[in-house]
């Protein structure tokens, strides 16, 4: 692990150099705006019973579809394309480090945009001059969701992106992964089958994997370690599926 | 890695890409301190044995060491003892020079007090110290190719290997690159693959002509020739009675020296020759003595000719389709 620093820095520097990033980080804010003001105005013609932080994070899920995959898609495809794959592994560095340090570099940037809507709340707070829209709870456990469930997205991202050459493909797969953990989900467990007896540990399985229940979770304040670790070892799983993609294409080039 | 162990040594190669044999029963060994050339073909299988030696592909079977290190066993020490620039010489399209060094100088474990000097040696012996500062995707292919070759050399690994170097380059810039390989001799081990034959014999200490994943020949481009042809060549200009008279003259200056080749007359009567001998060293001097002598006839020109390693390498791939052939037909 003596080069993951080097090669998350160089990683963090690239992306922080490239127009790209500001163009989607500003496309980003300004879907988040538009998203936020709309939650605002249900506010302001009718009493809610949640907090706006808790609706707002509802809709996580649309960032997450387009934003990842632009993220994530380039890391690994782009270096295989141009061959710079080639160098970078004849270099005294393992899969390993390369496979991490881009994931942590995507996953940085992704905080980086996430943090920044946090500047919604706060304009918020300065001028509404309302204690009761600024409910910190919702808001953290919001965050900390964000935080938590990025890990699993932007592996999934990378490993997209280490199946294949082209980063549209790469793009494409890791948009149908993601729509696969987050709403495919949901439509499994509405299947009539798995209220039959023999599903049961089937059904237990797919409601302990259901993404906005965590998401409601972590906004009343409840932080599951079950919930803590689904994300963590699928992050885990997706990384060694990532490496192992990388060395497979080696193998059988 | 003792000192004694050669720098490079691989012992029947082979490589199968899912069926296709890209490598057959290679072996050859490199000294240190000397340059290598490779020469093939196209698909001759080259790239996969430069590939094999950096450790970014595994092989098939055989064995294969540099500096005595085996290299599927220890391929993070091997890493470390290569510096490879790969074909087409891929680089970052959006990084500035200076900066791309820098990094792959960090990832090859240069300590950063001395990186920063060794950057600005390199810079300089490339001749790149004009465009550090640009950006890579912007530069000609011949500073890219630079940038390559600089990066190779940057953490003075015992052992380089550059895929191509001098693909798509302009004669001056070739030239200048050429001179910077020829700078590495005896400090460094490399190896070279190119088709651009004079290019190999102007920078090469051996040559290695592979052909279908096989060793056709190998040796110094002096041995290649001898090897190859098995003979010297003189080509001869002489006017007179040369059916008749001249096979005579020749037998006497050397037993083996025979006529292969005879032109027609042209119009001041001097017909152009190729004479062979198997005899090595110089005939010159005595074959012109006793021409000059014979009063039947004039001699108007006599040299030696070399056969080009363009010629030898024609030669050599050939034979290598007629011995693969040859087990193939039984």
């Amino acid at each position: 692990m003596k080069h993951f620093s080097t090669i998350l820095n160089h990683e963090i520097r690239m992306l922080l150099v490239s127009s790209s990033t500001y163009i989607a980080a500003v496309l980003f804010l300004i879907v988040m705006g538009f998203i936020f003001s709309g939650v605002l105005e249900n506010y302001s013609t009718a009493a809610q019973e949640t907090s706006p932080a808790a609706v707002f994070f509802q809709l996580f899920w649309l960032p997450v579809f387009f934003m990842v995959p632009l993220l994530t898609m380039k890391c690994l495809a782009e270096e295989r394309r141009l061959g710079t794959l080639e160098t970078l592994l004849t270099a005294p560095v393992s899969t390993t480090e390369v496979v991490l340090g881009k994931y942590f570099a995507a996953y940085f940037l992704y905080i980086l945009l996430w943090a920044s809507t946090g500047g919604f709340f706060y304009i918020l707070h300065r001028f509404a001059d309302d204690v009761r829209f600024l409910d910190f709870g919702p808001l953290l456990g919001g965050y900390l969701f964000i935080a938590v469930s990025g890990l699993l997205y932007v592996a999934l991202g990378v490993f997209a992106s280490s199946l294949s050459r082209n980063q549209a493909v790469a793009g494409i797969l890791a948009f149908t992964l993601l729509f696969g953990v987050i709403i495919g989900l949901r439509f499994v467990s509405t299947l009539e089958v798995l209220n039959l007896e023999s599903m049961e540990p089937l059904r237990a399985a797919v409601d302990y994997s259901m993404v906005f229940r965590h998401l409601e979770d972590f906004t009343r304040g409840v932080v599951d370690t079950r919930q803590l670790l689904f994300y963590l070892s699928g992050s885990v799983l997706a990384l060694i599926f990532s490496i192992l993609g990388v060395e497979a294409k080696l193998i059988h080039s | 890695m003792s000192a004694e162990s050669p720098a490079i040594e691989v012992h029947d190669l082979v490589k199968i890409y899912s069926g296709h044999t890209a490598v057959s029963k290679i072996s050859f060994t490199v000294a240190r301190g000397e340059i290598l050339g490779f020469l093939g073909p196209n698909g001759a299988g080259k790239s996969t044995t430069m590939r094999i030696l950096t450790g970014y592909l595994p092989a098939t079977a055989g064995q294969v060491s540099v500096c005595g290190v085996p290299v599927a066993s220890r391929s993070d020490e091997i890493k470390k003892l290569i510096g490879y620039m790969p074909e087409n010489n891929p680089l970052p399209e959006d990084m500035r020079v200076s900066e791309y060094l820098h990094y792959r100088g960090r990832l090859k474990e240069i300590p950063r007090r001395k990186l920063a000097v060794r950057l600005d040696e390199v810079l300089e012996l490339c001749d790149l110290t004009r465009v550090r500062h640009r950006i890579i995707g912007k530069l000609s292919k011949g500073f890219r190719q630079r940038v390559g070759i600089a990066e190779a050399i940057l953490a003075e690994p015992p052992v380089i290997i550059m895929d191509e170097p001098t693909i798509g380059l302009d004669p001056h810039q070739i030239l200048i690159v050429r001179d910077l390989i020829a700078s590495l001799r005896g400090r460094m081990t490399v190896i070279i693959s190119s088709h651009i034959l004079p290019e190999i014999e102007m920078t090469c200490d051996r040559v290695l002509i592979i052909n279908q994943g096989r060793v056709v020949a190998t040796g110094t481009p002096a041995d290649l020739r001898r090897k190859v042809f098995g003979q010297a060549r003189y080509n001869l200009e002489i006017s007179g009675d040369v059916a008749a008279a001249l096979p005579a003259t020749l037998t006497a200056v050397e037993p083996t020296l025979h006529v292969a080749e005879t032109g027609e007359p042209d119009a001041a009567g001097f017909r152009k020759l190729t004479l062979t001998s198997t005899r090595d060293d110089d005939l010159g001097t005595a074959l012109l003595h006793s021409l000059a002598a014979d009063p039947r006839f004039r001699v108007r020109a006599l040299h030696r000719s070399q056969p080009s390693l363009e010629e030898v390498f024609l030669a050599a791939t050939k034979r290598g389709w007629e011995t693969l052939d040859a087990p193939a037909s039984k």
